[in-house]
């Protein structure tokens, strides 16, 4: 049965469970500094990185403006072309489509190119429902799917897997599934991959019916565009007989032309490469080449609930790179199980309220899963302002009465520093009652909350303000 | 529920999210490779060659394709050779091998037993050491340039970009498209690049000038 992030415990708890497993810290570590530092040299050398990103984010920001006239768009030049376009409003009803389309071909094996918004919506656990079996064909996915795991990354969803458990995640289940792993395998990452090669090379030629994700969908030309590295998704959308693409409807780009933008942004930031290995279109069907039935699936399933909250909805700007979360202190020690959803990281720590709604203490936790220091800020590639969305998250839970405590004492933070005789002698009483507390290190009663995963810092005995005064206010 | 009530119920959801409108996007970044002279067409061949080989892609720079071919198939091992339905036939005079015309289409499996797949290219890309196919003349479907381990591609001069824009504006959305910058690769084991998954494991490219 495949895994779900369904009933997940909230942030803090699970966060805690997450961060005790040594190795697992590890293996986020080196990947996610690894990624990071191929990135940092790759931007570099676009002296003209900072307009790239004005300019994806200009045409993501008129992607969402008129959304309604490119979604209507790309459903005419895609029927036009020769495919069919469903709609779907929420998870079951995709998924509903999906299985249906797949039983129309009476094929029991399909397989998959990796898609999150697939895992998004539990296609696997859904086809699976119905009996039909859903192999997925990326190098990461196939070591989550084998594993019996969960993504806890959008560009390698096995990040938090090191070699050793891969080869054992092999050794033990590929021969579950179709061909073994070959004897006596080693944890060498070119084993492994060539293991995956001959595992899913049978499948990739058998399959008659594959689904997908898809990058970019121009409307302009009705145009689905996947990028990706290993070849697997090539296979997918060239030999199989039926394609079906399963999209969200923020995934739209308006022209062709637009394409020059991202497609110079995405591997860039994504993993470190000028362009990714492969990157494939394809604009309906075309006789004699690839799919002859092609279905795309537009999936709203929260889209349209971020869309209308104008701070948050620039979350729906993002291309999934993945550079948010490489950059992340909190990703890095957390890795992206604790986010309890296939988007983890910043990105997850806001487009999973806005998708959901902050009603229930799982995605109410998640604004709160960042320090607001930024980084993410500065990496994004279609400038999302992560930390202005966080903190109008925030907020918003906070209306919402899921954290009392932290509205009450901003409250009295507040009517303090209206008053400055107030705060003046409420930074003094502080230097005078910090010494008083050697060895502290939880803040009591209802604050304490604060202090559960951070360590107080030391309360200095005298206050900047009358530093200054002594030090500096003296000379001016 | 009809599928057109799904879509309605969808469009009604965004008009009744009323985003204001945006204004037109900026274009001030570059339309040719950075710290690249345009107009230098041999500082263009020449990034194209490096950026390949940094991919493990072979180039091979040549006044006509026969002899390269030869030389890249035969150092490569490969005894047979699928080639598209129309191409000129001085491209593989020069070899000795099996060769197999893609007409009428071969089988998936006939493809995955041939060792090499040779084809000509629609555009090319220096700046991301990039190859675009598109279906077209002397480069046939998508499947016979899949599933054989060596793709040997001739590249014409006159056919490489200096960035992705360029390229972008001479390509037709509505043929299908495969950019291909290097052989398969993954770095889905602890962020180490491993060459040669699913598509070719090997790429050679013989530039034309």
């Amino acid at each position: 049965m495949s895994r779900s992030f369904l009933g997940w415990p909230a942030f803090p708890q699970a966060s805690e469970r997450e961060v005790g497993n040594r190795q697992l810290r590890e293996n986020v570590r080196r990947a996610t500094h690894t990624i990071r530092g191929k990135r940092a040299v790759l931007a570099a050398e676009r002296p003209d990185w900072e307009q790239l990103r004005d300019s994806a984010a200009a045409i993501k920001d008129q992607v969402l403006a008129g959304l309604e006239e490119h979604l209507l768009r790309v459903e005419e030049k895609v029927t036009a072309a020769g495919g069919t376009v469903h709609w779907a409003r929420d998870a079951a009803e995709a998924n509903r489509i999906v299985t249906d389309l797949v039983r129309a071909t009476g094929e029991r094996e399909i397989v998959k190119v990796k898609s999150m918004l697939t895992e998004e919506i539990g296609l696997d656990a859904a086809l699976e429902a119905a009996g039909i079996n859903a192999r997925e064909t990326d190098l990461a996915a196939t070591i989550v799917q084998l594993g019996d795991d969960l993504p806890s990354h959008v560009v390698v969803p096995a990040l938090h897997r090191n070699r050793t458990e891969i080869r054992e995640i092999f050794a033990r289940e590929m021969g579950r599934h179709g061909r073994p792993a070959p004897e006596g395998l080693t944890d060498d990452p070119a084993e492994l991959a060539e293991a995956a090669r001959l595992h899913l090379r049978e499948k990739f030629l058998g399959a008659k019916v594959a689904v997908s994700g898809a990058n970019f969908v121009v409307a302009e030309t009705g145009t689905l565009v996947v990028v990706e590295s290993e070849g697997n998704g090539r296979m997918c959308l060239t030999l199989a007989d039926t394609l079906i693409s399963v999209v969200g409807i923020e995934k739209t780009v308006p022209t062709w032309q637009d394409l020059e933008v991202f497609l110079q942004l995405l591997a860039r930031n994504a993993t470190g490469e000028r362009m990714a290995p492969y990157t494939s279109t394809w604009t309906g069907t075309v006789d004699g080449d690839g799919p002859r039935d092609f279905h795309l699936v537009l999936v709203d399933n929260g889209r349209t609930r971020a869309l209308a909250d104008p701070v948050g909805r620039q979350a729906l700007r993002c291309i999934r790179c993945g550079a948010c979360m490489n950059t992340c202190p909190v990703y890095e020690r957390t890795g992206g199980h604790a986010y309890g959803s296939v988007y983890p990281g910043p990105i997850g720590a806001i487009l999973n309220p806005l998708l959901k709604g902050v009603d229930d203490s799982q995605t109410a936790s998640l604004p709160y899963a960042s320090t607001l220091c930024g980084a993410c800020n500065e990496v994004c590639p279609v400038r999302i302002r992560f930390t202005d969305v966080l903190l109008d998250l925030r907020a918003q839970v906070a209306d919402g009465g899921q954290h009392p405590v932290e509205r009450a004492a901003l409250g009295a933070v507040g009517a303090v520093m209206e008053r400055p005789a107030a705060w003046k002698a409420a930074v003094k009483g502080a230097g005078l009652v910090g010494p008083l507390l050697p060895g502290r290190t939880r803040l009591p009663g209802p604050l304490g909350g604060w202090t559960e995963n951070r360590a107080l810092p030391d309360v200095p005995r005298e206050s900047f303000r009358s530093w200054w005064k002594r030090n500096e206010g003296e000379r001016a | 529920m009809t599928a057109g009530t799904a879509r309605e119920e969808i469009l009604r959801r965004i008009r009744a999210a009323a985003v204001p409108p945006a204004p037109e996007p900026p274009r001030h970044y570059l339309r040719h490779a950075p710290g690249l002279d345009p107009h230098d067409r041999e500082a263009g061949l020449a990034l194209f060659a490096e950026r390949l080989e940094e991919y493990g892609a072979r180039v091979l720079r040549a006044d006509a394709p026969g002899p390269a071919v030869a030389r890249v198939l035969d150092d490569e091992g490969a005894r047979s050779l699928v080639v598209p339905d129309g191409l000129p036939a001085d491209w593989t005079a020069g070899w000795t091998g099996r060769v197999r015309v893609d007409r009428p289409p071969l089988g998936k499996a006939e493809l995955d037993a041939t060792d090499a797949v040779l084809t000509g290219c629609a555009a090319a890309v220096a700046d991301s050491g990039t190859l675009v196919l598109d279906g077209g003349a002397a480069q046939g479907r998508r499947a016979a340039t899949l599933l054989p381990d060596l793709h040997v591609c001739v590249v014409r001069a006159a056919q490489v970009h200096s960035a992705l824009p360029g390229a972008l504006a001479r390509l037709d959305p509505a043929r299908p498209l495969t950019f291909v910058s290097g052989p398969s690769a993954t770095a889905d084991i602890e962020m180490i690049r491993v060459k040669g998954v699913h598509g070719p494991r090997r790429l050679a490219v013989v530039l034309l000038e």
